[in-house]
């Protein structure tokens, strides 16, 4: 099959002919349950397909790919760097960079994985700009201490329950702002954009340890930033 | 087991990665210490509303440039 005549492929599987129906059907169920999820664990089978198209230089199969994930690395991009004018710039980079060094990716991994490397490092290059002292590929090195959580109590009902969903944003995006950009990159890659340990520690640079040891200290500061504003608001 | 070290295998606790004998060991403190169960739910929920609330928006202006700067890049010979 030539490569354009994939490219015709993959648009009518899409459109739902032929085997991928029941990848769309799935992802569609997931949507509504999670709407700001894709659908990570649905294979995609067409995916080595457009790789391999586009390494021979299929300029439509790059762009369904670039389709595919656009959303994705940008609310990767803004979650790491928090700016929007750096994270519209690192993911333009990041797809910039990948089609040029298409031919560099082994096929090992996963395509995905390998994007969200390139967004990230690109992301991050632009958070050590701004922020210089924020960003360290150094092993963490903080005691256990500040890891203990003290006076814990109850929240009652829940922050979704207790908050309107304006001010829960809010609320949200002043915790995560708080939160070092070294804790915070791990746990957007592990818990939001669902990356393996073992991948994330690739993409970062760190041992396995470094990145289980940040992801516990990122989950209990962002715990702890928000049973602040749980004690604010129901002081009794 | 005691409280701190409980604390210190939350995540992995939480993410099911840890071995038969340390899971029932936290487990067993659990039955007995109310706090570390309270920090264990709250940090659980904590993730989730993280995760629940990632939608993003994608500036369609952001889009179109990105789309003009790869149709560019890919109307460029290879260097």
């Amino acid at each position: 099959m030539g490569t354009a005549a994939l490219c015709a492929t993959v648009i009518n599987a899409r459109a739902g002919g032929h085997g991928y129906s029941s990848a769309r059907i799935e992802y569609s169920a997931l949507s509504v349950s999670h709407p700001h999820r894709l659908p990570s664990k649905v294979a995609r089978e067409d995916e080595p397909l457009l790789v391999k198209a586009a390494k021979s230089g299929d300029a439509a199969a790059f762009e369904e790919l670039v389709n595919r994930y656009e959303r994705k690395i940008f609310r990767l991009t803004m979650n790491i760097t928090r700016n929007r004018e750096d994270a519209e710039d690192a993911m333009q980079d990041a797809f910039m960079k990948a089609y040029s060094h298409l031919n560099t990716f082994q096929e090992d991994s996963r395509f995905y994985t390998w994007l969200v490397r390139i967004a990230a490092n690109e992301a991050l290059m632009r958070l050590r700009k701004r922020r210089p002292n924020q960003v360290s590929l150094d092993e963490p090195v903080e005691g256990e201490d500040d890891l203990m959580p003290r006076e814990i109590r109850d929240w009652g009902p829940s922050p979704e329950q207790r908050f309107a969903q304006s001010e829960m944003r809010g609320i949200l995006d002043q915790v995560i702002d708080q939160l070092d950009a070294d804790f915070r990159t791990v746990f957007v890659l592990r818990d939001i954009e669902e990356l393996s340990t073992e991948e994330t520690a690739a993409v970062l640079g760190l041992s396995v340890p470094a990145v289980k040891s940040r992801l516990l200290r990122a989950r209990l500061k962002l715990r702890q930033k928000l049973d602040r504003y749980m004690r604010d608001r129901n002081p009794n | 087991m005691n409280c701190n070290r409980v604390i210190l295998e939350i995540s992995n606790y939480i993410d099911g990665d840890l071995d038969a004998a340390m899971k029932l060991e936290i487990e067993q403190h659990l039955q007995n210490c109310g706090e570390c169960m309270l920090v264990i739910n709250q940090t659980k929920l904590t993730v989730e509303i993280f995760c629940d609330s990632q939608q993003v928006e994608f500036p369609q202006d952001a889009r179109t440039r990105l789309h003009e700067a790869l149709q560019r890049k890919m109307r460029k010979p290879a260097s």
